[in-house]
């Protein structure tokens, strides 16, 4: 079986606010797609995406597995600047190993 | 709208830092499933409230705390613990060095739920639960996900849990520290279960070197007066 990757360009994620941005990912995981973000989602709208996922929970979708590069200080040591995030569905996706440079991930068709 | 909440945050930071101290601050405490968030409440107030008062059932199986149970008015005074005990149960190795154990804090403590990105009813039937009950519970636990996240608007500080028998480098702990951070909000992190064989408190050291790490065991109270003062320290 063929699983989808969606590789999302920095540009098209900073065109969106955080609301699309959220929704975007979380149906595009719903489908059965790894989403993977340049750029990333901040800490902030990571936790947001839990507590959106959370209220989409059911027997078939138990939610997402999540995994991103820290954020860097960004100008002058005060702006954070997310990096990359990847998000698939909990049932596809696994992370086997993370530092703050490197993810390794299964990913296994449903 | 972010940069309004960065700016709400300076403030906030500089209005504690230059003309009050709060007088009671509500102090969240944070982890993943099974971290041992419940058991760390209620030895705070087994320690400082009374002994045989529990905020919650502490259990193997995850998502025993389903609803954040706050705890009004616990004061935190080592002074008074010291005096009122000469060998109190804060440090099992009662490692009390004299000039310790003068801390006092007053807060509110609230246990909360554990975070997750996922929660799989069929991982409920492992330990012994019928599908009914482990829907319903898969159900109440995403409720308690969204409750947790919804009470970081109104908290003052976290301790943030990790189970040191596991990695800490998760995404959710990646997340709350991050959270914590953009809002100004002090965070101490406890390597919690290092009572266990196969506890690493120092990997938890090693992965969020900015932060302070207090290795315990809340299961039998091990380091905890590092803890409290670390507490009283941090969130007064």
């Amino acid at each position: 079986m063929e699983i989808k990757m969606n590789l999302i360009s920095e540009d098209k994620i900073n065109s969106m606010t955080s609301t699309e941005k959220l929704r975007f990912v979380l149906d595009g995981v719903k489908s059965g797609n790894i989403v993977v973000l340049e750029g990333g989602l901040t800490s902030e709208e990571q936790m947001k995406l839990i507590e959106l996922t959370m209220t989409e929970v059911d027997d078939d979708f138990p939610g997402i597995e999540m995994s991103g590069y820290p954020s860097k200080r960004g100008f002058l040591n005060i702006r954070k600047k997310a990096r990359l995030t990847v998000i698939g569905p909990a049932k596809m996706m696994h992370t086997t190993k993370k530092d703050k440079d490197l993810i390794s991930a299964v990913i296994s068709a449903i | 709208m972010k940069s309004k909440r960065r700016w709400k945050s300076i403030l906030t930071r500089l209005r504690r830092a230059l003309f009050f101290r709060r007088g009671t601050a509500k102090i969240g405490i944070y982890g993943p499933p099974n971290a041992g968030k419940t058991t760390l409440t209620n030895r705070i107030i087994h320690t400082f409230v009374d002994e045989n008062e529990d905020v919650g059932l502490a259990t193997e199986v995850p998502h025993e705390t389903r609803r954040a149970v706050r705890r009004e008015g616990v004061i935190i005074d080592l002074k008074a613990k010291s005096l009122e005990n000469p060998n109190p149960d804060l440090n099992s190795e009662s490692k009390v060095k004299p000039k310790r154990g003068k801390a006092k804090l007053k807060l509110d403590v609230v246990d909360t739920p554990g975070l997750a990105t996922k929660i799989d009813f069929h991982e409920f039937l492992a330990y012994g639960l019928e599908e009914d009950e482990a829907k319903k519970r898969a159900k109440e636990a995403t409720e308690g996900v969204i409750e947790a996240i919804k009470w970081l608007d109104d908290i003052d500080g976290v301790v943030l849990l990790m189970d040191s028998t596991e990695d800490p480098y998760t995404q959710t702990n990646i997340i709350i520290i991050g959270n914590m951070e953009a809002r100004g909000i002090p965070i101490i992190i406890a390597a919690n279960k290092v009572d266990l064989v196969d506890a690493t408190p120092q990997r938890i050291a090693n992965a969020f070197p900015q932060h302070s790490v207090i290795p315990i065991s809340a299961l039998k109270g091990e380091n905890m007066l590092d803890l409290y003062e670390e507490m009283a320290r941090r969130f007064r």
